[in-house]
């Protein structure tokens, strides 16, 4: 393995992968990517690919339109199909309050330029054929939003990164970082030690253990989400569905499985990725009020990964107070994977050619200790 | 030689481990994900065996792999139907009747 680098990206996930894909792109490729496990170990091979636009920040609407832009040039530009499907996303209101947020919602995302409309159950109806309606006060339906097949986006950044040069190293754990003063001089992993300045944590659920090694601490904490995969069939949903009374979403993939989760309020902070029939109990229950037509769809498999989950919902994106070339990409909660393209393109412009974009210093970690949280209210299973 | 088949449920190929493995898909979890084996209906439970041993041969003449991906639930395909219903003696109502 090699012994130095200029830069060292600590997670091969798909946020340390975008950067190292779009710093590539900037001819910046003295680049080492470690990854403690294969490609897609952590939540980028866990998730369920919902890629939208609906959010209740402004921030976040923009980031998001830039990604969607991105995500449908992303197969031309690194030759793996990624099965980024346009189906719409439909969110279904079960009581007044959360009618009122997407109401305020969808004003926000529609002056941003998003499509977004708020619908009848009745009209929902139509998008997802069998929607029980009973229950439903009102859905928002923005029919650009949509669902990719994660795998092939990871594999397709990192193959271009290195081709064009870029270094990953897999199965390769970090055990420690050594400073000296506020300079980080060495990288110590598994397989060796790697000289370099400059060190990216992208570590999704592992960035606290990461930080912690120099001496920062991070508020993330990593939260167990469960996931299920139904058998094929026939394509019949366009939309990815979720349902904000608990958090409930599903979508059909391009294979025809219906994929989907559900939130557990009850969940504690772990590194545990074990699944629980409780899950199957709950996500089962959710999918047939929605759904009744699911009820003979037979479940194939169940597993889990990571949301790493900050205080206010938003990242920690940029610089620490007390050490140099010390970057944050981390605390991404559950959409971490539908932001990457945006982020990794403004993290290698901003690191490479020092154009700066306000998300750096919005969301630095010294806002917790300012107290400025950027609160995001819309986060989803 | 014909085709010959390592994967029923998902039709995987010898010839698609072979590319995978030229594409630097050299771990059983790799090749999972990227030629999708064990993620049909056997989920694995048929053609596990076979795929960790043709990759100890591309990898050089073990026999077999050790480190199987990890099994996930569920045992079998089961309806959705099946975990929708009541527990028996729980007093929850079922999934028709929830608020």
């Amino acid at each position: 393995m090699r012994d130095r680098a200029e830069l060292v990206i600590i997670g091969g996930g798909v946020i340390g992968l975008s950067l190292a894909y779009h710093l590539a792109r900037l001819g910046f490729t003295d680049v080492l990517v470690l990854e403690q496990g294969y490609l897609c170990f952590g939540a980028s091979g866990r998730n369920g690919g919902g890629v939208r636009q609906q959010w209740s920040t402004e921030e976040n609407i923009r980031l998001m339109k830039e990604s969607v832009r991105m995500f449908r040039r992303l197969a031309t530009e690194t030759g793996y199909n990624i099965w980024f499907r346009q189906g719409g996303y439909l969110f279904l209101a079960r009581d007044a309050q959360t009618a009122a947020q997407l109401e305020q919602n969808v004003r926000l995302q529609n002056r941003c330029g998003v499509g977004t409309r708020l619908i009848q159950p009745r009209q929902a109806a139509r998008i997802v054929p069998g929607l029980a309606t009973a229950g439903i006060e009102v859905c928002a339906h923005n029919p650009s939003d949509g669902v990719l097949f994660p795998f092939p986006v990871v594999w397709g950044m990192a193959r271009v990164a290195q081709d064009l040069g870029v270094t990953i190293e897999t199965f390769t754990r970090v055990s420690r970082i050594e400073a000296q003063g506020r300079q980080i001089v060495k990288v110590i992993t598994d397989r060796g030690a790697i000289a370099t300045h400059r060190v990216v944590n992208a570590a999704g659920a592992w960035s606290w253990q990461i930080a912690r090694m120099l001496g920062v601490e991070l508020p993330n904490k990593p939260y167990r989400h469960e996931i299920l995969i139904c058998e094929p069939v026939k394509p019949f949903l366009d939309p990815m569905v979720s349902d904000l009374s608990d958090g409930t979403y599903f979508s059909q993939t391009m294979r025809g499985e219906i994929c989907g989760g559900v939130s557990d309020p009850h969940e504690p902070s772990s590194m545990e990725t074990g699944t629980s029939f409780e899950f199957l109990r709950r996500m089962s229950r959710s999918l047939v009020r929605i759904l009744p037509r699911l009820a003979n769809l037979k479940i194939l498999r169940a597993w889990a990964g990571f949301y790493d989950e900050t205080p206010d919902g938003q990242p920690i994106l940029g610089r620490v107070d007390s050490i140099d070339g010390f970057i944050q990409l981390n605390g991404f909660g559950g959409h971490g994977f539908m932001l990457a393209p945006v982020i990794g393109k403004l993290a290698a412009e901003w690191i490479l050619r020092k154009v700066d974009h306000p998300i750096f210093s919005r969301y630095d970690l010294g806002r917790f200790a300012r107290g400025e949280l950027q609160k995001e209210t819309f986060v989803i299973g | 030689m014909g085709k010959i088949i390592v994967c029923h449920c998902e039709d995987v190929t010898l010839a698609d481990l072979e590319e995978a493995f030229e594409h630097g898909f050299r771990d059983l979890e790799s090749l999972k994900r990227y030629t999708g084996f064990a993620t049909g209906l056997c989920q694995g439970k048929c053609c596990t065996a076979h795929v960790a041993r043709f990759l100890g041969a591309l990898k050089g003449g073990d026999d077999v792999v050790a480190d199987p991906p990890r099994t996930r639930p569920l045992l079998q395909p089961t309806p959705v139907a099946h975990f929708a219903g009541d527990l028996p003696g729980s007093g929850e109502p079922g999934p028709q009747e929830a608020p």
